[in-house]
C-alpha cells in the first residue's frame, strides 16, 4: 500500500470545491451532492463508500463534469490540475473527456457497443485524442490489450464484448480508459459484477496500472473489503455529504462516524460462527426530497442526541488530519460512546431430532443438445454440462451453502433441486421418498416443501398484485388445507410480522418498496406454504451491505423460527459461512470440497477453495494476506479439461497425473471430503505455508 | 451460415405447400359447380364437358391437387377459366408491376421516416418531437382510399400532370403515407431505447463529438427492429395494396387476385396467392440475414 502524498504543496489531479449537484424532479431542482470538498492526489486511489442513493455515483461522474439531461452543477469548482471544469460544455468537454480523465463503469458489457469489434473501440479513442491512423491505432489497442494482461490480445481485439468473459470486458474497458493516459480515473463499481477470483486479479491490476501511469483514480464501491484492499483514503459518503474522510488505515481502525461504525459492523465475517446476528444500521436513506437541513443521518443513528436534530453539524478537522461530520466524534474518537453492536444471539430451538431431509443422488444436467438437422450438417455441437453427477445429502434444520464462480453450475444444480430445470438423471429424495425430477409430476405437498428465493426480487414480484395478494395467492395454491378467508389474512400479517412488515404493507405494490423490503416480501413468499427447504440463490448480491445484514439476520431468525432449512447459493464466502453449517463447493459441474464449515474454511482445503478463499478482500487494510491469484477464466463446460477440471487452473498441481486421471474423494476428517489427487496431509502441509510463486499474478 | 440458409429455405418450401394445400381446400369449399359457374346456367352440355376436360376437372380432388402441384413446379400454371390464355404470362405481368410500385414506395417511405424518426427522438419531448408524432400518428389513422382519393382531385386530370405521376407516382405516395408513420415511430423508439445505454456514456466520455456518438453508435443499434417492420411491409407492397391499386386503377397482383376472387378464377388465385406467400416469406429471410449481419450478436445456425 503506497502512503499518499501529503505533501500540501503538491497540486491536486483533482478537486471538488464546495461542489453542489442538484436534480430536477418534477419543476424543482433538489440537491443530490451538497457541499462536498475532495481532493485527490498523483498516484493516489481515494474510496467513495456509500450506500445506494447516498449520491456517489454522482458525486464521481460530476467530477469529471458529466451529468444527466436532468442535472447540472448548482454551485462550485471542480478543479482538473488546479482548471476548473465545473463552467466548461459538453462540447469543450470533448477535449478532455478521454483524454485526461476516463471511466471504468460497473457494466462492462453494456458500457461497449455491441456492434462494434473491441479493436475499434478502443482505436476510437486515440484516433480522437493521439491523432493516430486506423491501422497504428489498431495495432495500439492490441499493445494495451496486452498490458492489461490478456493472455492472447490479437485474437481478443477482433471479438466483439459479447464473446468475451465479464472479466475479460472488464480488462477491456481498463485497457481503453489508459489508451490515452489519462490524469484522473474514475471507478465506478467496476468489480462489482465480477466473480471474487476475478476481482482479485482485476483489483490488482488497478493499482498496477494506476501507479504506473501517475494517474489519480477515484474508486466508488459499496464493497468495504475492495476499497480496504485497494484506496489510500476514502471518504464516506450519506444523503450526498460527506460523513467522514480519512486514510484507509485510520478509517478501518478507528472509524470517527456512527455510520461508517454501522456499515463496518454489518459486514458478516466468517469466524463469528453461525449463532450470532449482524448487527444492522436501521431505517433506509433518505431519498431526494427527505434530505433534512440537520444532520442527514439523525434519524437513523443509535447515538443522536438533542443537537442532532436541530442543527447541521459542520466538517470538522482533527487534530491528524481527518474530517469528520459529527457532533460527537470526539466521544467516539476517546471510546467514550458505546456503538458495539449489542452481542445478540440466535437460539435455535428444535425440539425433533433431525433426521434426513434431502438426498441428490447424481444429479445431472446438460444444455444445448444437438438437433437432427446439426447432426446431418455434421456439427453437432458438444453438450454443455452444467451439472455432472452431483450427489449430496442435507439435514432437517440446517444450511447447505453452494459457492463458486460463475459457470460453476451452482444455479443449475439448485434450480433442478426445486424443478425449475428438469435434471436429465440422477435421483432426489425428500424425507427418504423419491420424487420426480419433473416439475409437473410433484404433487401439491412437494411443491410447498420446497421453495425458492430468487436474486433480484424487482423481477420475482407481479408488479400488477399488491404485497396481499402475492402471499394470499401462494397460501392458497399450496396449502392442502380449506382455509377461510380470515384464516388466510391472518396468515399473511403473520408472514409480513415474520419478516418484520407492518401489516399495512399487504396493500402496497412492489413498486412502493425497497429492494431490501421486497426482497423481504420474497422470503414471506417463500415461507408462506410452511416448507421444509427454502432454495435462496444469491438472495443479498443486489442489496446493499447495510440491508444485506437485515436480511441475513432475517434468513437466520426464520429458520429458528420456522424450522425450515436452507440451500444458499452465493459468491460470497462471507455471507456462506455467516448462515451455512455446511459447505460444498462447485467447479464446472462438479463439487470438489463438501464439509462443515469451519472445516471447509480451515486446512486442509481443495486448491480451488483455497484460492476462493484468499480472494475475499478483507474489510481490513492491514490484514496483508496473500492473495492466490486464478490464472484465465473458467474452461467452457462444452470442452471439459480432462483428468482434474481444475488443472488448468490449478497453483497446486502435481503433475501428469492432474492432466490425465480424474481425482479421488478423499475424506479429511468427519464428512469433509475433497476431491484432489494430493494426499489430505500433504495438502496440510502444502497449505500451512504461503503458496508457491505459481500463482502469482504472472 | 449454411444452416441458416438450408433451414429457412426448408421453411420456405413447406409455407407454400401449406399455403397451396390450404388455398386449394378453401376454393373446394365453394359451393356449385365450378363449371356452371363460369360458363352460366345456360350453357350447353358440350361446353360444359369441354370446360371440365381443358381444366382437368373430371379428376377426383386429390388429384386435381397433385397435377396443380406438379405443374406449378414446373412453370406450368394452368390456363385462365375466363378467357383460357396463360396464368403465369398474367401473374407475371401484374409482379412487374407490383414490383415497380412497391420499389418506388420503399425508395420513399424509408428514407424520409428514419429522418424524421431520428429527428423526433433526438429532440424527444420538444415541439419538433411533437410535431412529428402528431404528424406521422394523423397519417397512419387516415384510410389509403381517403389519402388516394384527395391526392386524385387535388392533382386533377387536366392540369398539366403528366401521366406517370397520376398513375405512378401517387398510389406510391399514397402507399409511402401509410408506411411512413409505422416506420418512424419505430425509428423513434429505437433510438429513444438506444440513447439510454450505458454505451452512448462510454462514448461521449471518449470525447467524440454528438454527431459521431448518433451516427456511429447509437444508429447502428437502433435501426435494427426498423429494418423488420420494413421487411414485414415489403410483403404487404406486393399482395396488399388492394385498396390503393383500386382506388388508381393500378393493375397489380393485389387488384388481380381481387378479380379472381370475385370471378372464381382458381387458376389465378392460386398462382397470385403463392407469389404473394413466397414475397413475403423471402423478405422477411432476407430481413433475419440482414438484421443478423449488423447484429454480431446473433449468429446464424
Amino acid at each position: 500500500m503506497t502512503t499518499a502524498p501529503k505533501d500540501n504543496t503538491q497540486q491536486a489531479v483533482i478537486q471538488a470545491k464546495d461542489l453542489r449537484v442538484e436534480y430536477r424532479i418534477n419543476r424543482e431542482w433538489l440537491t443530490a451532492v451538497n457541499g462536498v470538498n475532495l481532493a485527490i492526489y498523483p498516484l493516489e486511489i481515494h474510496g467513495l463508500v456509500g450506500e445506494s442513493g447516498s449520491g456517489k455515483s454522482t458525486l464521481a461522474l460530476s467530477m469529471m463534469n458529466y451529468m444527466a439531461d436532468n442535472a447540472r452543477i448548482g454551485s462550485g469548482q471542480v478543479l482538473l490540475d488546479g482548471q476548473d471544469i465545473a463552467p466548461l460544455s459538453s462540447q469543450q468537454m470533448r477535449a478532455i473527456w478521454g483524454k485526461k480523465m476516463s471511466l471504468v463503469p460497473q457494466d462492462a458489457l453494456a458500457s461497449l457497443n455491441p456492434s462494434y469489434t473491441i479493436r475499434e473501440q478502443i482505436a476510437e479513442v486515440t484516433q480522437q485524442h493521439m491523432g493516430m491512423a486506423k491501422d497504428e491505432a489498431y495495432a495500439y489497442a492490441v499493445e494495451m490489450l496486452a498490458r492489461v494482461k490478456i493472455a492472447d490480445p490479437e485474437a481478443v481485439a477482433r471479438s466483439y464484448p459479447h464473446e468475451l468473459s465479464g472479466g475479460m470486458q472488464q480488462r477491456v474497458m481498463i485497457a481503453m480508459a489508459l489508451s490515452t493516459e489519462p490524469r484522473f480515473l474514475v471507478l465506478d463499481e467496476p468489480t462489482t459484477a465480477l466473480d471474487v477470483t476475478t476481482q482479485a486479479v482485476i483489483l490488482d491490476l488497478f493499482r498496477e496500472l494506476i501507479l504506473n501511469n501517475q494517474a489519480a483514480a477515484l474508486y466508488v464501491s459499496h464493497d468495504l473489503g475492495t476499497v480496504a484492499q485497494l484506496c489510500d483514503r476514502v471518504t464516506v459518503l450519506y444523503g450526498g455529504e460527506i460523513m467522514e474522510s480519512a486514510s484507509v488505515t485510520e478509517l478501518y481502525a478507528q472509524p470517527l462516524h456512527p455510520y461508517t461504525v454501522g456499515l463496518l459492523n454489518s459486514l458478516p465475517r466468517h469466524h463469528d460462527g453461525t449463532n450470532t446476528r449482524l448487527s444492522t444500521i436501521k431505517g433506509v436513506a433518505p431519498s431526494l426530497q427527505q434530505r433534512s437541513k440537520v444532520c442527514v443521518f439523525a434519524d437513523r443513528c443509535p447515538v443522536a442526541i438533542d443537537i442532532c436534530r436541530a442543527e447541521k453539524p459542520p466538517l470538522e478537522t482533527t487534530p491528524d488530519g481527518r474530517t469528520v461530520r459529527c457532533f460527537r466524534w470526539q466521544e467516539i474518537a476517546n471510546n467514550e460512546l458505546d456503538l458495539s453492536p449489542p452481542e445478540e444471539r440466535v437460539t435455535e430451538t428444535s425440539d425433533e431430532a433431525d433426521r434426513e431431509l434431502l438426498q441428490a443422488n447424481s444429479l445431472s444436467k446438460a444444455f444445448g443438445n444437438s438437433d437432427l438437422l446439426d447432426r446431418l450438417l455434421g456439427r453437432a455441437k458438444e453438450p454443455l454440462q452444467a451439472v455432472d453427477d452431483v450427489s449430496f445429502s442435507m439435514k432437517t434444520h440446517s444450511t447447505l451453502g453452494l459457492v463458486g464462480e460463475s459457470g460453476s453450475g451452482k444455479t443449475t444444480l439448485a434450480r433442478s433441486i426445486v424443478a425449475l430445470i428438469k435434471a436429465d438423471s440422477g435421483q432426489i429424495e425428500l424425507y427418504d421418498e423419491p420424487i420426480a425430477l419433473d416439475l409437473e409430476k410433484r404433487p401439491q405437498d412437494v411443491l410447498s416443501e420446497l421453495q425458492m428465493v430468487f436474486q433480484n426480487p424487482n423481477d420475482a414480484l407481479n408488479p400488477y398484485h399488491s404485497i396481499g395478494q402475492t402471499l394470499k395467492r401462494t397460501i392458497n395454491k399450496l396449502t392442502s388445507k380449506n382455509m377461510t378467508d380470515e384464516q388466510v389474512a391472518a396468515r399473511v400479517e403473520d408472514l409480513l410480522q415474520a419478516v418484520r412488515l407492518p401489516a399495512d404493507y399487504a396493500g402496497r405494490y412492489p413498486s412502493e418498496l425497497s429492494g431490501g423490503e421486497k426482497q423481504r416480501v420474497a422470503i414471506a413468499r417463500a415461507f408462506a406454504a410452511n416448507p421444509s427447504l427454502v432454495v435462496a440463490d444469491e438472495p443479498t448480491s443486489s442489496l446493499d451491505v447495510s440491508v444485506q445484514a437485515v436480511i441475513l439476520n432475517l434468513l437466520k431468525d426464520l429458520r429458528a423460527r420456522e424450522g425450515a432449512s436452507y440451500l444458499l447459493i452465493s459468491h460470497d464466502l462471507d455471507v456462506i459461512a455467516y448462515l451455512a453449517d455446511e459447505i460444498a463447493v462447485m467447479y464446472l459441474g462438479e463439487i470438489v470440497e463438501i464439509g462443515p464449515t469451519e472445516a471447509v474454511y480451515n486446512l486442509p482445503s481443495h486448491p480451488y477453495t483455497e484460492a476462493l478463499i484468499s480472494a475475499i478482500p478483507e474489510p481490513d487494510p492491514t490484514s496483508g494476506k496473500q492473495r492466490i491469484l486464478l490464472e484465465g477464466d473458467v474452461p467452457s463446460a462444452r470442452d471439459l479439461p480432462q483428468g482434474c477440471r481444475f488443472h488448468t487452473r490449478c497453483p497446486r498441481k502435481i503433475g501428469a497425473i492432474c492432466e490425465n486421471e480424474a481425482p479421488p474423494l478423499r475424506d479429511a476428517s468427519d464428512g469433509h471430503v475433497i476431491r484432489c489427487h494430493i494426499p489430505i496431509d500433504e495438502l496440510v502441509a502444502l497449505q500451512s505455508q504461503p503458496p508457491v510463486a505459481a500463482g502469482e499474478g504472472k | 451460415m449454411i444452416r441458416f440458409f438450408i433451414r429457412r429455405i426448408i421453411l420456405l418450401f413447406v409455407t407454400l405447400f401449406v399455403t397451396s394445400a390450404i388455398v386449394f381446400g378453401l376454393t373446394q369449399l365453394l359451393p356449385g359447380d365450378i363449371a356452371l359457374l363460369i360458363k352460366g346456367r345456360d350453357a350447353s352440355q358440350v361446353v360444359i364437358d369441354d370446360f371440365r376436360e381443358t381444366h382437368g376437372l373430371n379428376a377426383p380432388v386429390l388429384v386435381q391437387y397433385t397435377n396443380w402441384l406438379g405443374g406449378f413446379a414446373t412453370g406450368d400454371w394452368g390456363k385462365s377459366y375466363l378467357d383460357s390464355s396463360d396464368v403465369r404470362t398474367t401473374v407475371l405481368r401484374r409482379l412487374g408491376n407490383s414490383l415497380q410500385l412497391a420499389g418506388l414506395t420503399l425508395l420513399l417511405a424509408v428514407p424520409i421516416s428514419i429522418v424524421l424518426g431520428v429527428v423526433a427522438a433526438v429532440a424527444q419531448d420538444t415541439w419538433v418531437d411533437g410535431v412529428i408524432s402528431i404528424f406521422s400518428l394523423a397519417v397512419v389513422g387516415l384510410p389509403e382510399f381517403v389519402t388516394g382519393l384527395l391526392f386524385l382531385s387535388i392533382f386533377a386530370p387536366g392540369a398539366g400532370w403528366p401521366d406517370w405521376f397520376r398513375d405512378f407516382f401517387l398510389p406510391a405516395l399514397t402507399a409511402t403515407l401509410v408506411l411512413l408513420g409505422y416506420i418512424a415511430r419505430m425509428t423513434r423508439a429505437g433510438v429513444i431505447e438506444e440513447l439510454r445505454k450505458p454505451y452512448v456514456r462510454t462514448a461521449r466520455l471518449k470525447g467524440l463529438s454528438t454527431r459521431e456518438v448518433l451516427f456511429k453508435h447509437v444508429l447502428r443499434n437502433a435501426l435494427l427492429p426498423t429494418i423488420t417492420v420494413i421487411a414485414i411491409s415489403v410483403g404487404w407492397l406486393i399482395g396488399g395494396l388492394v385498396v390503393i391499386e383500386n382506388v388508381f386503377n393500378y393493375f397489380g397482383v393485389g387488384l388481380l387476385l381481387v378479380e379472381a376472387v370475385e370471378r372464381k378464377n382458381m387458376p389465378i388465385i392460386m398462382a397470385a396467392t403463392m407469389i404473394i406467400v413466397f414475397f413475403f416469406a423471402v423478405s422477411n429471410m432476407l430481413a433475419d440475414l440482414l438484421y443478423a449481419m449488423l447484429n454480431p450478436r446473433i449468429r446464424l445456425g
